[in-house]
């Protein structure tokens, strides 16, 4: 008691805000990339978007131009109604991982090589996935193909139709994406409390009354992460297309993240405002399930405490 | 990047060391291309034979990756400009030109009389009346052809276009694909386009056409769309999903007869197994008798940026690189034609072949349509070759998309 007033005139000012300072500290280094590399060119793909700029010339403000070109873009209306396919074809990856999930949760002999090959379509690159599929599809020699035509006597060259091109990439991506959502029920079933499991079981649940009341409840975090990863994978499907397709035939399986590359860095492109602008309505498109799922959890945290 | 820098020090230092001495000032020459592995062989060969006639010039060659190159081109023009740049003519160097930052080498073409040695060339260097590089090789495009297919189907090699539409059906009888080709990434479908509107239209409307001057929606445009769909049916179903490459295997195996093709394409074809004996080469058919004859030979060039440090030596070497002999030498290795009329060609049958199509032809010279027309248009066009090649009846709904684009993008 006696030495306090004193003692607190020799702390230094460090040794007064420390509690206060430090986490700040910590979190400086991060704060500092993000500003850098996230939050700044955001901004000015923004800016960006306001102009027209072929990365050479000196940038001319057009206003809100450039986007009123996208609202009677064909290719863009055909990227965004793509986008919303990929959204939506996409979600089968939830309940397909989930029942893969729940096949492989038993305890029999070899399992876990049986899990590491479910698994293995993740572990590989998006480009290696995107080239076998192309080949699985190819005219002339692919599988699909020569099955397709040894069945009904004509072979249909997937990626060549402007019908199914979408759907033969969104079923390439469909199957590492399956993987990754088994692999987060998987350990979210490990986490199942075997006796709420046991207590059901004993007031007669069983089947998917079971699964539906019993176990899905407890993996709602997991189905969270795996709903999350899922939009964020559809929405930023780019690799396979361009890997696969290029866009084409004739444009028609393009996506916005693509359409995007495309005007403002390919070749052709260099159209630097106008992919700005695509950009930012993309961006405006996360940010609607970004936004959705920052204000689940912040709920989530506040229920919690 | 790192060599350069180094080599510009040393010339620095010894610059300084040797004083007045004149002898001892190298300059250094920085020179950024995209050649493959013989082709750059043969231009570090031609840089040895320039320095031994200028020993006071130091040439440091940078090569990209040929596809890196397109991308990298815009960043170091404008923010660490080299001496010399490789790049296209026509209106691919348009872009460059318009937002300054290439060079007008006119003089160079005064002062060494390449006005007459590249002549065959010089439309295709000339914006704003002025020369903005020089031209170093070009090849032809045309139809190649399986011999053997032709005779597994019993057709004659067409003299007009009528006839090779009417071989097609031959070939169809034989289950051969008349005409192949792999639109995957689109440019091949240009070809063709491009050879229908010159036969159709000849060369003054092609030229006119990709500088925007004439209505996508004309009727002679769609007369070239009309000669087209003659042969669509024909044409190698599900091209929209194979490169050039694979295409190129379906006539090495004969199952498809003719490829309208560049004439690099000749490698892959003999890669497949083709022979001189069964590859043929020949002028794209003549469709309108009183069109003149045009053909397509996208030319490469090499340019001085408007940021370049040393403009007298890269001045000096451009005008090497259009003599007749380092013409000769630089495209024996790159297996193309010289541009320059003095120099001569390899004996290859389909670099003679191309040689006498375009020494001979009376129409004009066009680049290709995506180095004519301007990026955004040639993108735009070519996914409406492809479309019209798979969906025939979507015609009138392309040629009002392309009128749309055409007004909004050459205002």
């Amino acid at each position: 008691m006696s030495m306090t007033h004193a003692d607190r005139q020799s702390r230094t000012w460090w040794q007064r805000n420390q509690q206060t300072l430090t986490p700040w500290l910590f979190l400086a280094p991060g704060l500092l990339m993000f500003a850098v590399y996230v939050v700044w060119p955001i901004f000015s793909s923004f800016q960006l978007s306001f102009y027209d700029y072929d990365g050479l010339s000196t940038k001319e403000y057009i206003g809100t131009a450039n986007y009123s070109e996208l609202w009677g873009d064909r290719a863009f209306k055909t990227s965004l109604y793509n986008n919303v396919i990929w959204l939506v074809l996409y979600m089968l990856a939830v309940p397909l991982g989930l029942m893969i999930a729940i096949f492989l949760n038993q305890t029999v002999r070899g399992i876990r090589i049986y899990k590491s090959l479910f698994f293995f379509p993740f572990v590989i690159s998006q480009v290696v996935v995107g080239l076998m599929f192309a080949w699985f599809y190819a005219p002339n020699f692919g599988l699909l193909y020569k099955v397709i035509e040894f069945f009904t006597g004509k072979g249909i060259a997937i990626l060549a139709s402007p019908t199914y091109a979408t759907y033969g990439i969104i079923a390439a991506g469909l199957w590492p994406q399956i993987a990754y959502v088994m692999i987060l029920y998987l350990t979210g079933l490990n986490n199942v409390s075997p006796d709420q499991v046991e207590a059901a079981r004993l007031d007669g649940a069983k089947g998917f009354k079971m699964l539906w009341y019993v176990i899905l409840p407890q993996l709602r975090p997991a189905t969270f992460i795996a709903v999350v990863v899922t939009v964020i994978g559809a929405l930023r499907s780019f690799d396979l297309v361009s890997i696969m397709t290029n866009g084409g035939p004739f444009g028609s399986t393009r996506v916005l993240s693509y359409y995007m590359y495309e005007q403002a860095l390919s070749e052709y492109g260099f159209r630097m405002g106008y992919g700005a602008a695509i950009a930012v309505v993309l961006f405006g498109i996360m940010m609607v399930f970004i936004s959705g799922f920052v204000w689940k959890m912040i709920r989530d945290e506040r229920g919690m405490s | 990047m790192l060599t350069t820098k180094r080599t510009a020090g040393v010339a620095l230092a010894i610059a300084l060391l040797s004083g007045t001495t004149a002898l001892a000032e190298t300059r250094t020459l920085s020179y950024y291309a995209d050649y493959d592995p013989n082709p750059l062989a043969a231009m570090e060969a031609l840089i040895a034979e320039f320095e031994a006639a200028n020993p006071d010039i130091d040439v440091v060659l940078q090569n990209f990756d040929h596809e890196g190159y397109k991308t990298a081109i815009r960043n170091f023009l404008t923010t660490d400009a080299p001496d010399l740049a490789n790049w296209y003519a026509g209106n691919r160097m348009a872009p460059f030109v318009d937002a300054g930052q290439f060079m007008d080498v006119t003089d160079a073409w005064d002062a060494n009389g390449l006005n007459e040695s590249l002549a065959s060339a010089a439309a295709s260097m000339t914006m704003d009346g002025k020369k903005w590089g020089i031209p170093y090789t070009y090849y032809q495009w045309g139809v190649y052809f399986n011999k053997d297919a032709y005779a597994a189907a019993g057709a004659n090699v067409p003299a007009n276009y009528d006839e090779f539409v009417a071989n097609c059906e031959l070939f169809k009888a034989a289950g051969i694909d008349c005409l192949t080709t792999g639109t995957s990434a689109l440019w091949p479908g240009a070809g063709i386009f491009d050879y229908m509107n010159l036969r159709t239209n000849g060369y003054e409307f092609h030229n006119a056409l990709t500088s925007g001057e004439i209505a996508w929606t004309d009727d002679r445009v769609r007369a070239t769309f009309a000669n087209w769909a003659k042969i669509v049916p024909y044409i190698t179903a599900d091209h929209a999903a194979i490169d050039w490459q694979d295409a190129a295997a379906l006539m090495s195996q004969g199952k498809a007869a003719n490829y309208v093709m560049g004439n690099f394409a000749v490698a892959t074809f003999k890669d497949g197994g083709m022979t001189n004996d069964n590859l043929g080469f020949m002028a794209f058919p003549e469709i309108d008798a009183s069109i003149p004859r045009a053909e397509e030979a996208p030319t490469d060039t090499i340019h001085i940026p408007a940021g370049a440090k040393n403009v007298e030596d890269a001045k000096t070497f451009l005008a090497f690189i259009a003599s007749a002999d380092a013409q000769t030498k630089l495209n024996a290795a790159l297996g193309q034609l010289p541009i320059n009329a003095g120099s001569t060609v390899g004996d290859d049958p389909y670099i003679q072949a191309g040689f006498e199509l375009l020494s001979t032809t009376p129409g004009g010279i066009a680049q290709f349509f995506d180095r004519d027309a301007p990026a955004e248009m040639a993108k735009l066009g070519m996914e409406g070759f492809q479309e019209f090649m798979v969906l025939p009846e979507n015609l009138d709904a392309i040629l009002e998309r392309l009128e749309a684009a055409r007004e909004r993008i050459y205002k």
